[in-house]
């Protein structure tokens, strides 16, 4: 039957997030708008998250599909969404509610829950339908959060930009999900599956293929998909920002994950072209693109196009080390990218919010704490170690390697060097040099803890990254890709 | 015989209404034109047995997408001479694209026997009792994700176009209801050669 304990089991987070959403919109509809509304509005939603991520520790691990095979969970999916919950979490955590940025509205809540509820289904999709569904009910909301600041022309051509690419790369993603359809017969992915690894992979089931790549390539910003990428984070309201860089790309690169892995694993010599391109393109495009970047949340646009095309490199060898590799590339990359957005987010002059490179000039002086930590992450980030992008980038490489992409790692290693430039001009802007005038004296204690929390897990990652290694190492052994562990 | 002529009946209006929705003058014409053509194209759909795709017809296109084209041509300031202007450079193109379009119908149409059959008809069930059957029950989570995905959009357009903005009057029922007579009206007896000065 439909609703067994079974169903509502495997679905909880999802469940949480859909009740609680809703609640939300009636509690923005009576509370008013005083300043402790607002706060009871965010702390509702923090709670969601909380038990959302809760609930995840009590979800089955091995495999099952609900939903008349329309929704799917398994132990790496589920880690996939424990990431997600926690990113939206922290996202939600840093929005302080006396600044404003055009985020204070109590909607501004109610949205980010529904984009997380729909990366949610994305990351559990099993149907070429419920793949375009999630994804649609992830998009959305998030158009409508990045134009969110009306006040601001900036956050408005972000909006409409963001929705014009964005129904492009839909355009495109459905054009291939109907050819795959056609060819094989069958929207449902083991179906799918099982008639390519019959019949092999017809050419009408490769260009939708190719298609339907493309289309999530947009979702991630991977290079020549990215074009969206740089003014949407400039334009959007930084806490809108901080949550693009952390929750969304985890759940399209799993969900890319998925159709590469699982769906098509029997035509992996065919994608497997288009995932190097893409991470060839994305790498370069993200390590020269940057350099001339004056605006950090510019910088940090194409700083992540670049990790898109590292996690993209794992993901090209086509094995279980490589989706392991993703794995660990994408915890890594929530924390670096939580903690970055954390200070970003608290620059500011006379209380006016500063993205310029040159207001972090002087920062060492003024905050030690922030640019330790700014430090801590822009070396991360280049892949020095101990620290936590250095095993991330060593995990995807090596699974590379080992799937004989000997250049494509080179290449990857060789970008990584020019990424570390514009890196380390940071840390040289922060330490060496003067500022004209100190950044204001405040420190909201969320992000404050933000901060400290994603400074510890990339500080002290080798502490964890054995265990992590053998997580993912067990519940990659599902995919029926080669493994070579 | 008489499915014949009404087939003849709804394709010839469609392909005439098609040609005056770009040939005509006037945008409002153009629109209602396209209305016209939708609604014959449902009458094919219903001689094709396809009658849940000639309502869907009806009720989107009509009722939603020709309606909102309406409003934006009605409501554009549109200059019409302008806007014939670019006939003639643009005439290539559409020609070429037409032709294009004309020698794939053609191409199917000399090659039918070649094509793939056409999808079974079922008879047991009408097809729209066959959607229902399946819509609410095997797929319904996915008719709940919909109305999520509506939610959002209602939630989105009206988050980004509502605006609390200042030196705006609005209309305050309960303000309106509050005001009695004496506080309203006054009424004055005016001297004649003199005016009166309002408080």
């Amino acid at each position: 039957m439909l609703f067994t304990q079974m169903t509502f089991q495997a679905a909880l987070p999802e469940y949480v997030l859909v009740i609680v959403s809703l609640g939300l919109v009636l509690m923005a509809a009576f509370v008013g708008e005083s300043s402790n509304a607002k706060k009871m509005v965010r702390l509702v939603a923090l709670v969601g998250y909380a038990i959302a991520f809760a609930t995840i520790f009590i979800l089955p691990s091995e495999s099952q599909s609900i939903y008349m095979g329309l929704f799917k969970v398994d132990g790496l999916l589920v880690y996939m969404k424990a990431l997600v919950l926690l990113g939206a979490f922290f996202a939600c955590f840093m929005v302080n509610d006396d600044w404003s940025d055009g985020v204070e509205k109590p909607e501004y809540q109610v949205l980010i829950m529904l984009a997380t509820l729909g990366m949610l289904l994305m990351i559990s999709a099993n149907d070429l339908i419920s793949l375009y569904m999630g994804l649609e009910l992830q998009s959305l909301p998030l158009y409508v959060i990045a134009a969110m600041n009306t006040k601001s022309l900036k956050s408005s051509e972000a909006g409409l930009k963001y929705f014009l690419l964005g129904a492009l790369s839909s355009g495109m993603l459905l054009y291939g999900a109907s050819l795959i359809y056609g060819f094989t017969g069958s929207t449902q992915f083991d179906e799918i599956a099982s008639v390519i690894s019959q019949n092999g992979a017809s050419s009408g089931v490769i260009i939708g293929l190719v298609f339907l790549l493309s289309g999530l390539a947009f979702k991630i910003s991977a290079a020549p998909f990215h074009m969206w990428i740089p003014d949407v984070y400039e334009g959007s309201p930084t806490p809108v920002t901080a949550l693009f860089a952390i929750a969304p790309k985890v759940a399209a690169i799993t969900l890319l994950l998925n159709v590469t892995h699982v769906v098509f694993a029997d035509a992996r010599l065919e994608w497997m072209q288009v995932i190097i391109a893409l991470s060839v393109a994305s790498m370069l495009l993200g390590a020269f693109g940057a350099i001339m970047q004056k605006d950090l949340k510019r910088m940090m646009a194409y700083s992540s196009i670049a990790h898109m095309g590292y996690a993209l490199a794992g993901l090209a060898a086509g094995t279980q080390q490589g989706a392991a590799g993703v794995m660990i590339y994408m915890t890594t990359y929530i924390f670096m990218g939580a903690g970055t957005f954390a200070i970003i987010l608290m620059m500011r002059r006379d209380g006016v919010p500063v993205q310029k490179l040159s207001d972090l000039s002087g920062l060492s002086s003024s905050h030690p704490y922030w640019a330790f930590g700014l430090m801590i992450f822009m070396f991360s980030m280049a892949g020095i170690p101990p620290l936590a992008g250095f095993f991330a980038k060593w995990y995807v490489f090596l699974a590379a390697v080992n799937a004989g992409l000997i250049p494509l790692a080179v290449i990857g290693v060789l970008t990584s060097v020019v990424g570390a430039f514009y890196y380390l001009r940071i840390i040289k802007l922060m330490y060496f040099e003067d500022a004209d005038s100190p950044l204001d004296k405040i420190a909201p204690k969320e992000n404050v803890i933000i901060l400290s929390i994603s400074l510890l897990v990339t500080v002290l990652f080798f502490f964890i990254i054995g265990s992590l290694r053998e997580w993912t190492y067990f519940v990659v052994q599902s995919l029926p890709v080669s493994g070579s562990l | 015989m008489i499915e014949s002529l009404f087939f003849y009946l709804f394709a010839s209006i469609t392909c005439l209404s098609g040609l005056m929705v770009i040939s005509s003058r006037n945008p409002v014409h153009s629109v209602l034109f396209l209305i016209l053509a939708f609604f014959n194209a449902a009458g094919l759909f219903v001689l094709l047995g396809a009658e849940f795709l000639a309502m869907l017809l009806v009720v989107v296109y009509v009722g939603a997408v020709a309606v909102l084209f309406l409003f934006v041509v009605m409501m554009l300031d549109i200059n019409y001479a302008e806007l014939r202007d670019g006939f003639q450079r643009y005439l290539p193109l559409g020609l070429g694209v037409g032709g294009l379009l004309l020698i794939e119908i053609l191409f199917v149409f000399f090659n039918s026997e070649n094509m793939p059959q056409t999808a079974p008809v079922l008879n047991e069930v009408s097809n729209t009792r066959a959607l229902g059957l399946v819509l609410y029950t095997d797929y319904i989570y996915l008719f709940q994700l919909a109305g999520l995905i509506l939610l959002v959009a209602m939630i989105g357009a009206i988050t980004l176009t509502l605006r609390k903005r200042e030196n705006v009057r609005r209309q305050s029922i309960s303000k309106q209801n509050e005001r009695s007579r004496e506080e309203s009206i006054e009424i004055v007896s005016v001297t004649s050669g003199s005016g009166i000065r309002s408080k």
